[in-house]
């Protein structure tokens, strides 16, 4: 008998350490990037226009109040992926869990703000120039934002699941938010405010 | 009770054997496909990448015959656009970025000591993401697409496949990047790092800081030309804002892990520590600033002189950050493997790797100075061939570096060695094409030949005439012979390095070159977990320290 074929290889070794964070950090400097330089394109092309005498965006109205809570509820949302982080660090799985929960909760607000603001402001994305701007940079962020809904559930799977001494997870998935929300609030100051 | 008695030999018949064959090959296949070895990742990288230099050089060639003869016998005019697009988005998208990202992910790993790289079935979607985005963007070039294309579904798919490109190399080259921020072996400080994997590092780096700007600039073009197509001009535009990613200085920032090999070698072979190796990492990192000037597209100064000298300092002084940086980055690597020379013990091994990677690297500097004298404007090269030659000796240099690492490494990737006297020779035929195919574009150049990105059937046609060119015919004749020695070039080294996979060649040990890196104490080939046991590291070179006795850097 050929025992020599019972044997097994051995066990891979565990991945080394902060690889997520790591790669998480890198992923931010790339959507950094992403962001800056549509919002870039955007200060460019709206330059031209002024200097041409017309007006940046034509006829539409920009619901401020909503865009306002947006970014605040962005923030929040940074505090309680935060708060996500400390509580795994002492093993409080209740405590993690909602963190975790109100992050997605929030994640989920914002999504529904942002689609009002979509309707509400109505832009025709064929009829002028503003449309393919407007909706490129938004539906860009929006895209980040359901990204990290997306990261935020695998986060709460794997602090449900019981791997919560394991805080690499909830760091990258905090500084990913932490991420969200800068983009956001550059976009919101040039696509908002100073429109 | 289980017994396991293997059963006893009996002979195949031919039908049985063919049938074992085939299905061999199809699990042999399926373990590719699937594979999360980053080995076999990068040889699909670099196997593609070397399809992809040879479409680029024979795209190249049939250019040069079309632009020498001007009765336009070889192409149909309908199709001249798009076969220059097809040239240019090959030198970056099929040719200079899966090589050096390919070397990268192949190496790298097993250079930190790594069992693996980091997310292995990430840098595997992105190997698929990038091809699946290179075959939708030639398929539009066919289909009358590309920049200023006449189909406009198939403009839209043009921009949708550079989007999927983009996303897989980024998701690559961000595998890369974690790798050597968290893979490497116990011992492995920053500072202990192999050369080549630093370039590895900063070469991911600036395609992460780089490409993405690409990827969002194209997201604004794609909903402007399939909605509105008001601010971007249209399909003619394109070329407007995204242009700069298919010419220098961007393609430097693609290169330089093409420049960590030549940097990688020359101790190896010169058998001598690399002295000042924080010097040497500043260099590559140098050369990492034409990332700043790619994203931020400070292409040309208007380094003008005048007789106050103000207009020559806002001119100069940016001039020099953004292209006379990564000059210096290139003379720094260069003058380092120069001082390696002359520490060596005894006789330098030389072999065909280095002799590669050194010419390669040399291409590239001739390209990063073309780049740097095309931006002083009063030289007037701008939007002549110049730029297009400055493109070829960048990218055809990072092929010939990445051709030598190929050679210098294939111990570890499958166990043989290239045999150094059939190699040698392909490596001056590789240098003698990039020199036709580049040089008589730089002379055409300063001869006032129209170069450029075409957007249009008019930008073609200015390409293509030779109006007022002295000895126009001559120059493009030249750069054909030169495009057809590269790809003369690129199919023998595939062909032979096919023979060894097949069984033939050397069996390697494990360090037949001498080289001084942890990768070189595993076997070759390297396992699928490179090491049995992760070494210690205690310096930046252990293998060259097993064999020398003294101190250790």
């Amino acid at each position: 008998m050929n025992t020599g074929q019972l044997a097994l290889p051995p066990a891979a070794p565990p991945a080394p350490r902060r690889q997520l964070l790591i790669g998480t950090a890198l992923a931010c400097v790339a959507g950094t990037m992403l962001v800056g330089g549509m919002l870039s394109v955007w200060v460019l092309l709206r330059e031209r226009v002024v200097d041409a005498g017309g007006r940046f965006p034509i006829d539409y109205v920009i619901p401020e109040v909503t865009t306002n809570v947006m970014l605040i509820t962005i923030w929040s949302l940074c505090l309680f992926a935060q708060w996500a982080v400390y509580s795994g660090g002492r093993g409080d799985r209740a405590h993690t869990a909602l963190a975790l929960g109100v992050s997605g909760l929030l994640a989920v607000a914002f999504i529904n703000a942002q689609a009002f603001v979509f309707v509400g402001m109505g832009v025709a994305i064929r009829d002028d120039y503003y449309g393919a701007l407007f909706y490129g940079v938004i539906g860009t962020m929006s895209a980040l934002v359901i990204a990290g809904l997306v990261f935020t559930t695998v986060a709460a799977f794997r602090a449900l699941g019981g791997r919560l001494r394991d805080t690499e997870v909830l760091s990258a998935h905090a500084l990913y938010w932490y991420f969200a929300a800068t983009a956001y609030s550059a976009v919101w100051l040039v696509v908002y405010v100073t429109k | 009770m289980t017994t396991i008695d293997t059963r006893p030999d009996t002979a195949l018949s031919d039908d049985d054997s063919r049938d074992s064959a085939v299905v061999s090959f199809f699990v042999g296949l399926g373990a590719w496909v699937v594979t999360t070895d980053h080995k076999r990742i990068g040889r699909m990288y670099l196997g593609v990448g070397m399809l992809g230099v040879v479409a680029v050089s024979v795209l190249g060639f049939v250019l040069g015959l079309e632009r020498a003869d001007d009765s336009g016998t070889i192409l149909e005019s309908n199709a001249l656009l798009q076969t220059f697009q097809s040239y240019r988005v090959s030198l970056v998208f099929a040719a200079v970025l899966p090589l050096a990202l390919g070397l990268s992910i192949a190496v790298a790993p097993l250079q930190l000591g790594a069992r693996s790289i980091a997310f292995p079935r990430v840098a595997l979607t992105g190997f698929y993401s990038w091809l699946g985005g290179l075959g939708l963007t030639m398929g539009a070039l066919a289909a009358n697409g590309g920049i200023g294309g006449g189909d406009e579904d198939a403009v839209d798919l043009f921009l949708a496949g550079h989007g999927l490109m983009i996303v897989g190399l980024l998701a690559s080259a961000g595998c890369v990047a974690t790798s050597v921020l968290t893979t490497r072996a116990p011992g492995m400080t920053m500072r202990r790092v192999p050369v080549f994997a630093w370039s590895a590092l900063i070469g991911a780096l600036g395609m992460l800081l780089v490409l993405p700007i690409v990827f969002g600039v194209i997201i604004l073009l794609f909903l402007d030309h399939r909605y509105a197509q008001l601010n971007f001009g249209g399909a003619e535009g394109i070329a407007a804002w995204i242009g700069w990613v298919f010419t220098v200085p961007a393609v430097a920032v693609f290169a330089i892990p093409a420049i960590g090999v030549a940097a990688e070698l020359a101790p190896v072979v010169f058998k001598a520590r690399q002295p000042m190796r924080g010097v040497m990492f500043a260099g590559i990192a140098l050369v990492g600033v034409t990332a700043l000037a790619a994203a931020t597209q400070q292409f040309v100064q208007a380094v003008t002189i005048d007789t106050t000298g103000q207009e020559f300092l806002e001119g100069a002084v940016p001039m020099l950050i953004f292209t006379g940086l990564p000059l210096l980055g290139m003379l720094i690597v260069m003058g380092l493997g120069a001082l390696a020379a002359k520490d060596g013990e005894g006789r330098p091994s030389l072999n065909a790797a280095f002799v590669f990677a050194f010419f390669g690297l040399g291409m590239i500097f001739v390209g990063l100075l073309g780049n740097f004298v095309m931006s002083i404007t009063d030289l007037e090269l701008i939007g002549t061939t110049f730029e297009e030659g400055a493109t070829l000796y960048v990218v055809y240099g990072a092929a010939l570096c990445v051709l030598g690492g190929v050679a210098f490494w294939a111990p570890k990737l499958w166990g043989r060695t290239l045999s150094d006297k059939a190699v040698m020779p392909l490596a001056l035929l590789g240098l003698l094409g990039t020199i036709l195919a580049a040089l008589p574009l730089y002379v055409a150049g300063f001869l006032d030949q129209t170069g450029g990105i075409p957007a249009n059937d008019a930008d073609v046609a200015a390409i293509l005439s030779l109006d007022g060119v002295d000895g126009g015919a001559i120059w493009s004749t030249l750069s054909l012979i030169g495009h057809g020695l590269v790809a003369l070039t690129i199919v023998a080294f595939v062909g032979l390095m096919l023979k060894t996979f097949t069984g033939s060649g050397d069996e390697a040990d494990e360090n037949p070159y001498g080289g001084q890196t942890i990768e070189w104490s595993t076997p070759s080939p390297a396992p699928a977990h490179n090491y049995e046991h992760v070494p210690t590291v205690a310096s930046a070179t252990p293998q060259f320290d097993l064999t020398h006795e003294g101190s250790q850097s």
